[in-house]
Parts: structure tokens; C-alpha cells; sequence
């Protein structure tokens, strides 16, 4: 499904083979299907979705490039700004708010020193709630991305250790 | 002692990998389907376990696959739903985690009753984690022979494949899901027609949930009959019920179908009782887009009969004095739960989760929050709570997908239950405890 134009690669570079391989997954002719993992896979690797890679990415499935903006504004999982080097998702939904999801938002705002949806400074850390995890009998809960690991039955103690750890490792 | 037909063997050390599964007995459902059943067979046998959809809906999955179009020359396919996001609800993450060749192997013996030859695995994508436990999964089965061409020499030919979502609940809808998997919004279609007839890429499809494909190898090593053995009358089998909210003991559950409400919110061996010394004031029992339940009506029936976990016992009263098995996602509510601070909760996530197709369920959801707000602020009025009344009836049945229920349900039954509290909130903008608690905290910090 490669183009055949000479534009070059970039958001692309280096993930051609695992494109590929996504694409094959899915009947001839109806390669769009592999837009949401493909999505994903820029987005693994730039970090956000740039109007440029979404671009590409039509060109490399041969669909318009408003199907990809389409798709990308409407699932939430897709940053089409740029977010810190960790973003922090907590779970707001009604089983984790019952034991205390609002205290972690609210903990966490006053620990980075930013709003929801806001960035620190050092840009390391975006904070972000999120929808229902799944997570409803471990909660308070919160995904970090761009890997999305759970860290689960939060407490202030846990929240401090996770923070220091993503400092101590950047 | 509850039977375990999904989860006997989850607690076994290494049954992540294909070869301790395989030694606690996987896969002979595989063997035993392809080597010495045909398609319709293993249909029939669906269909005789009495086996309903455990994604929330209920209909039965034998009924369900036999609608599919066989007569059409176009491929068929299965698609799994694992895109659980329904709040309360975690039974399929857990599943998919903790054994996800369970699901493989139903989606095998599935896909063979069904005459398909690639089907889909659609996952939520912030489970990238589990995603990735089931591609490891799938290279394992493929490796072993269990996909691909030719499974264990049967002639059969079958590709899974797992693809990941970016987000919406919506998602969890099936035709919603189709249009996802197509590489579009997740917009759901009109229905008819069914995707039965019309589902991925046009063609005839099933979509089922992950529970309910899970309990498909062992009706087929066991058979149908005594599958419908298990559990009571047209609720037959097991249910993992996931349980979390203000209990001892939150987790997943398997339990047999009839097992008495009190039973599994008192009981050690299930949800242990209410946490921290609290009473029971009401229970969400199937997720939260079912209609809430106060105390004495989670327990007993109107007519003063034990509540049962199933499927008509639960829906006994209809929705005066019942509500809905749903997908088991059990939330359990403690009496210094806010009842208007939930709702405005659980309103607030259908809002946000409306794909704003339809403008009852778009417009409706939107309305509906920001009266609760307000209430739950202190700023509401008498009326707003007839008038969120009136917005439920006029979202409910009036759009594409069950969103808009989804949104109403729980509405109107925490207001024709606790209108009382609802009431207090306008009386008094300091009536809410759980604001206090939050407010508390944050003056702390």
C-alpha cells in the first residue's frame, strides 16, 4: 500500500515494515481499517499527532486526508497538541471517584503545579482525567502514557514514589 | 462451593503460555470441534446451552449465530467486543489478562461454527497492555498450529487478529464497533439491517462479547445440556460479576446464575460485606447504565421474594421496582454515598462518551449534566428535577444506539428512588457529604 510518490517518509520512518504488516491484516482494498493502529504507531513514536503525519498517513493508506483528521479528533486517546514526556490519565468515572479518584486529581494538580489538560514547565509531566479505565475494583486508577501502564489502588505515598521514579528517570 | 467453567484454572501458574494451558486441558474443545463436529452442530449445541450474550444485552448466542447469512458468497466474519468501558465494569480485562488463550480458543471454535475465515479481536486501546498479552498469545497459537491454514489437519483455515481502539465507549456498541474497525468514526448504524446480514465491510458478521465466547470451549467439551444444567431457568451457566464500590472484597466473580443478591454482597467467599463498618444503601447491578437500586429492592423483590443474580430476577418489577443483570459490573454503595453526586457522575462520562450523532442523546446527555451540576452545586432548583425527568423520557427510545437509554436509566431511577435526596440538595446546597469530603481534602492540599 506503499505510495508510489517520491514524498519522503518521516513520521513513518523506520516503522515501514510494521505498517505493512498492520495493513496485511485486513482485506485488500479496505487497508482504512488499519488507520487506528496506525494512528497509534505514529503517535508511539512522535509523541502527538501532527497535521503532517496524519497527512502521510492518508497518503500511505490512499484515503483523504480529512478521514485521518476525522478519525483523530474523535477518539480521545489521540493528542493532536503536544503533551509532556509522561501524560497522566486518572480515571474520574463514578466506581473510582466512589474511593477517591478525586482526591488523586486533586493531589496531583497540587503536587505538579498545573491544571488539568496543562503541562509542567519542564515539560516531563501533561495531566489528563480519563473515562472508565476498567480498573473499577483496584481504583483510584491512572494510565501513564505513552506506554499506558496501569498503576492501581492509588494513595498520596504511591503518587509521590511514581512521580519521583519518572523524575529520577528523565 | 461455586462452579468455575472460566475460571477454574486462572490462578495456575503460567497459564498465560499455550503449554500449561494446554496441560489444564485447552484447546481439546478445538480439537474435538474440528476433528468431529460440523459448523451447525456446534451451533446447535450453542443454542441448546441456553448461553446469552454477556457483554450487557442478554440475547441468546446459539439464536444470534444462527441469523447469520449463510447463504451469502461473501466471507463471514467474528469480531469480538472487548472494548469494555462500561463503568463498573472489568470482568473481560481480567480475562483476557489472566488466560487470554480462553479467548483465543473460543474465537477458534467460534469462527468454525461460523464459517469464517478471518476474524478480529477489537480491544480498547488503553488496554495496550492486554493487547499485547494477546498478540503473544496468537503467535503462540499459530506457532502450535492452532491458526492459520490447515488447523491440526482439519482442512480449516483461520487468521485472528487483534485491533486496538482509540477511546470511545461507543466503541462497545457492535455497529459502532464495525464502523471503528473500518477506520472510521465510531458513529453506530441504523438497524435493520443487522450485521448479521450487514456488519464488517458489508458482509454477514457476529459480534460477541468476550465472556460469552470464553464459555463456548467448555459447552463444546461438555455439552449444551450441561451448560443449561447450570444456573436457573432461561439464566443458565455462569456470570463473572465484577464487584467494586464500597465493598471488602472488589474484584471478579464466577458465579452461578441464581445465586441469591444478599449471598453475594455478605458473603466472605464474594464481596464481604460493606467496607469500613457502613450500610448498604443502594447497588448499581449490571453497570452503570443500569437503574439503580436502593437497598430493599436490591435484596428482595417487591413482592418481598430473596433477589436472585439473574438475569429475570434482577428485571422483576421492570424498571419500578428492578433493573438489569446488564454486563455484571456490580457497584456497591455505602450510606455515605452521594446519590446526586453519582449521578451527575455517571451522566457527566455519558455525555462526554455521546458520539453526537442523534441530538436527543447529544443535546439530551448535555442538558442533563449541567442540571445536575447545579443541583449537586447548590444551585438547583425544585423543578430541574422533574425537568431531568422529562429530558430521560426524551432521550430514551428516541435514538440510534442504546446510549441514550444507557444515559436515561439511570436518571430516572436514582430520582424515582432518592428523590428525597435530590430534593435536600436544592433545600440545602451544604446537604452533600461527598462534596464535603472532596472539599476537605482539597483545603488540605
Amino acid at each position: 500500500m506503499s505510495t508510489s510518490t517520491e514524498q519522503s517518509f518521516t513520521h513513518l520512518a523506520g516503522l515501514e515494515h510494521q505498517a505493512d504488516e498492520i495493513v496485511k491484516r485486513y482485506p485488500e482494498g479496505k487497508q482504512k481499517s488499519a488507520l487506528l493502529p496506525l494512528l497509534h504507531l505514529v503517535q508511539a513514536k512522535d509523541g502527538w499527532l501532527r497535521t503532517e503525519a496524519m497527512d502521510e498517513l492518508a497518503n500511505y493508506l490512499n484515503i483523504q486526508a480529512i478521514e485521518v483528521y476525522e478519525v483523530a479528533s474523535f477518539y480521545t486517546m489521540f493528542h493532536l497538541k503536544p503533551v509532556g514526556k509522561y501524560v497522566l490519565e486518572v480515571c474520574r468515572t463514578g466506581p473510582c471517584c466512589l474511593v477517591g479518584a478525586e482526591s488523586i486529581v486533586q493531589y496531583l494538580k497540587h503536587k505538579l503545579d498545573i491544571e488539568i489538560g496543562e503541562t509542567t514547565a519542564d515539560g516531563l509531566f501533561t495531566l489528563k482525567t480519563v473515562e472508565c479505565l476498567a480498573s473499577c475494583g483496584t481504583g483510584p486508577v491512572l494510565q501513564i502514557g505513552p506506554e499506558y501502564v496501569y498503576h492501581e489502588n492509588l494513595n498520596e505515598e504511591k503518587l509521590d514514589q511514581l512521580i519521583e521514579s519518572l523524575r529520577s528517570k528523565s | 462451593m461455586s462452579k468455575k467453567l472460566l475460571l477454574e484454572h486462572i490462578d495456575k501458574d503460567g497459564i498465560q503460555n499455550l503449554d500449561t494451558y494446554v496441560k489444564y486441558g485447552g484447546y481439546a474443545a478445538v480439537a474435538k470441534a474440528l476433528k468431529s463436529s460440523s459448523p451447525d452442530q456446534i451451533v446447535e449445541e450453542v443454542k441448546t446451552s441456553g448461553l446469552r450474550g454477556r457483554g450487557g444485552a442478554g440475547f441468546p448466542t446459539g439464536m444470534k449465530w444462527s441469523f447469520l447469512d449463510k447463504k451469502s458468497d461473501k466471507p463471514k466474519y467474528l469480531v469480538c467486543n472487548a472494548d469494555e468501558s462500561e463503568p463498573g465494569t472489568f470482568k473481560d480485562r481480567y480475562l483476557m489478562e489472566k488466560i487470554p488463550h480462553l479467548l483465543i480458543e473460543g474465537m477458534i471454535v467460534s469462527s468454525f461454527a461460523l464459517n469464517a475465515k478471518t476474524s478480529y479481536i477489537y480491544v480498547r486501546g488503553e488496554m495496550m497492555y492486554v493487547i499485547k498479552i494477546l498478540e503473544r498469545a496468537i503467535a503462540e497459537a499459530y506457532a502450535k498450529g492452532y491458526l492459520g491454514k490447515n488447523i491440526l489437519g482439519s482442512g480449516y483455515d483461520l487468521d485472528l487478529y487483534v485491533h486496538p481502539g482509540g477511546g470511545a465507549y461507543i466503541c462497545g456498541e457492535e455497529t459502532a464497533l464495525l464502523e471503528s474497525l473500518e477506520g472510521k468514526r465510531g458513529n453506530p448504524r441504523n438497524k435493520p439491517p443487522f450485521p448479521a446480514v450487514w456488519g464488517l465491510y458489508g458482509c454477514p458478521t457476529v459480534v460477541n462479547n468476550v465472556e460469552t465466547i470464553a464459555a463456548v470451549p467448555w459447552i463444546v467439551n461438555h455439552g449444551g445440556a450441561a451448560y443449561a444444567s447450570i444456573g436457573i431457568g432461561k439464566s443458565a451457566g455462569t456470570k463473572l460479576i465484577s464487584a467494586c464500590g464500597n465493598i471488602k472484597n472488589p474484584g471478579v466473580y464466577e458465579i452461578e446464575l441464581g445465586l441469591p443478591v444478599e449471598e453475594f454482597i455478605y458473603s466472605d467467599q464474594y464481596c464481604g460485606g460493606i467496607a469500613n463498618g457502613r450500610a448498604l444503601k443502594a447497588v448499581v447491578a449490571g453497570g452503570s447504565s443500569v437503574p439503580i437500586l436502593p437497598q430493599n429492592l436490591i435484596l428482595k423483590t417487591a413482592a418481598g421474594e430473596a433477589r436472585l443474580m439473574s438475569y429475570e430476577s434482577l428485571a422483576d418489577g421492570g424498571f419500578v421496582s428492578g433493573s438489569m443483570l446488564g454486563s455484571g459490573g456490580f457497584i456497591v454503595f455505602d450510606d455515605r454515598a452521594c446519590i446526586v453526586r453519582n449521578l451527575w457522575n455517571f451522566t457527566r462520562f455519558y455525555h462526554h462518551e455521546s458520539c453526537g450523532q442523534c441530538s436527543p442523546c447529544r443535546e439530551g446527555t448535555g442538558w442533563m449534566e449541567k442540571v445536575l451540576h447545579r443541583v449537586e452545586h447548590g444551585h438547583g432548583k425544585m423543578t430541574d428535577i422533574d425537568l431531568l425527568v422529562d429530558v430521560a423520557k426524551n432521550i430514551e427510545g428516541k435514538t440510534i444506539c442504546p446510549l441514550g437509554e444507557a444515559a436515561a436509566w439511570p436518571v430516572a431511577s436514582a430520582i424515582r428512588h432518592f428523590r428525597s435526596e435530590f430534593e435536600e440538595h436544592v433545600r440545602n446546597p451544604n446537604a452533600c457529604l461527598a462534596k464535603h469530603l472532596h472539599h476537605e481534602f482539597a483545603m488540605a492540599h
